[in-house]
């Protein structure tokens, strides 16, 4: 497109869905400890997923 | 506009970046985009925008951006609806990560330690293998159907209890194993005790490693001080980079805390990346307001702008030798955790709890010793505070007002707990300071991935044009 560029396509509403098998590390025990961020979590499955 | 719709705009080094909340999608629009995209966030009919820019742009150029938006929007991608309204997190009653403070008592005495010196305002002491047996128990008969479980050695300094963390390791290896469950270990600590024996057993047994330094010297020796008073930075750095060097930068990240007395703290990070350290993630300090170097209203222009530095100089690095992780600015937009888990935000009390070297249960480390929030003790039973746990399920970005209505909020996934009973005495109330520093990360975050996306667009196209 030439107005607009898009630079992801994400699909967090189908994750509702398909989402929440709870497997992905705890974020408050990856590096910060003191303040929440959620976004930069891996998804384990994804991760799995992209092993195969 | 209605249905729940979001939109956050904002320019970043010369960009216009909207990010479409309710799908996540991220757009670097130009200027006519922006305008158009403006005039429909303030409810202008789409047949009303061309008069309305006439004049200001060519007609065609408006018709085109239009169609691309409206393109957008019938994809979901722009102006999408809310479709969380009233959605409720089940309660799954699974917890599979743990905190376990191995020692409450440091062999530093730093300044701004919201643990008070490892204590947490209690009795100093250590984890008995016991009770840290226990801890391994409560998890496994815990977690449910979860494979995969976690244990953050945490402290005070919980190097202080080594053999303690080594027993504990082999028998959650031995124990997980019988239950069908795989542990992931992570260790919190200040480095002091990082000696060889230590380095091997973290990189042998798989650790992910926290390790904290503040950045310059006179930075981390003002606040990151011994027993005798004496800075730690000359005994450290050494150590942990012949160390981070022996596990080819895998796995650890090189922990900072930044304080009123550091505003420049880009200063700090740079001098980490020169000193060869690729894993880096700087937290502003958590501290009553009266502290001397607590972060206040302020002091937000500068460290925004701190923020901003950073943010340039990741990207002159990237791709390059000197290339670094900054914490807050991994993103992966495209497959980044589901909604489950962005509504959940950190676990604490409902995924996550802390255990304290007595054995008792609480919602996450910052909540250790606050007697209202106690959940459980694993001397006793395997049991936790059914109410408690209810409490912080509910406690998510759906009932936050402030969080609902909050562009960030699939991001940060509604804040920490402990900040916003520590500063308003009230789980609903985020902590305000916090929000808006994590809203400044994020936009330089967004922003880096916009640019990198840019630059990858710009070099294909070179390519293409030098192809015969």
């Amino acid at each position: 497109m030439k107005h607009v560029k898009t630079i992801n396509l994400p699909d967090l509403k189908s994750s509702l869905r398909e989402g929440g098998c709870g497997e992905c590390q705890t974020s408050c025990q990856s590096a910060c400890k003191t303040s929440c961020t959620v976004g930069n979590q891996a998804c384990q499955r994804e991760s799995k997923d992209q092993k195969k | 506009m209605s249905n729940g719709m979001m939109i956050h705009k904002y320019r970043h080094e010369g960009l216009n970046i909207v990010l479409d909340v309710n799908s996540g999608a991220v757009h670097v629009v130009d200027q006519p985009g922006w305008d158009i995209i403006n005039l429909l966030e303030q409810g202008y009919k789409r047949n009303q925008i061309p008069r309305t820019l006439q004049g200001v742009y060519h007609q065609q150029e408006i018709t085109e951006a239009l169609e691309e938006i409206q393109t957008l929007m019938e994809n979901d991608l722009l102006f999408s609806a809310d479709y969380l309204e009233g959605y409720e997190r089940a309660p799954e009653h699974v917890i599979k990560a743990m905190c376990f403070h191995m020692a409450h008592q440091c062999n530093m005495t730093c300044n701004y330690c919201f643990a008070g010196e490892g204590s947490f305002g209690g009795e100093k002491g250590l984890m008995s293998r016991e009770v840290s047996f226990r801890g391994v128990d409560f998890i496994i008969q815990n977690s449910g159907l979860r494979k995969n479980c976690e244990i953050d050695f945490f402290g005070g300094e919980p190097l202080l209890n080594f053999k303690v963390i080594k027993e504990t390791v082999d028998y959650a290896r031995k124990k997980g194993r019988e239950a069908g469950k795989e542990f992931k270990f992570t260790l919190t600590t200040n480095g002091l005790l990082l000696n060889q024996e230590v380095k091997d057993y973290l990189n042998e047994q798989g650790f992910s490693v926290v390790m904290s330094l503040d950045g310059r010297q006179k930075v981390n020796d003002r606040v990151r001080t011994m027993k005798n008073g004496s800075g730690s930075y000359d005994s450290l750095v050494p150590e942990y980079l012949s160390f981070v060097e022996g596990r080819n930068h895998q796995d650890y990240y090189l922990r900072g805390t930044y304080t009123a007395y550091n505003q420049d703290f880009f200063e700090d990070l740079k001098h980490l990346v020169k000193l060869g350290f690729k894993q880096i993630s700087l937290e502003p300090v958590v501290a009553p307001s009266e502290a001397p170097y607590a972060l206040r209203e302020e002091h937000l222009p500068e460290l925004y702008r701190q923020y901003e530095h950073i943010a340039r100089y990741y990207l002159k690095l990237y791709g390059s030798e000197n290339t670094f992780t900054f914490f807050h600015f991994t993103l992966d937009l495209s497959q980044g955790p589901c909604i489950k888990k962005r509504l959940a935000g950190c676990g604490a009390g409902t995924e996550y709890l802390a255990m304290s070297p007595q054995g008792h249960l609480y919602p996450c480390h910052q909540f250790v010793g606050k007697k209202e929030f106690l959940m459980g003790d694993v001397t006793q039973n395997l049991q936790y505070d059914r109410d408690l746990y209810q409490q912080f399920l509910r406690v998510d970005i759906n009932r936050k007002e402030d969080c609902r209505t909050c562009w960030a909020k699939f991001y940060c996934g509604g804040g920490c707990h402990a900040n916003a009973h520590q500063f308003n005495g009230d789980l609903y109330k985020p902590y305000t300071l916090g929000c808006r520093l994590e809203k400044k990360r994020l936009e330089c975050a967004l922003g880096i991935q916009a640019q990198l996306f840019l630059n990858h667009e710009q070099n294909a196209s070179k390519e293409a044009s030098r192809e015969p």
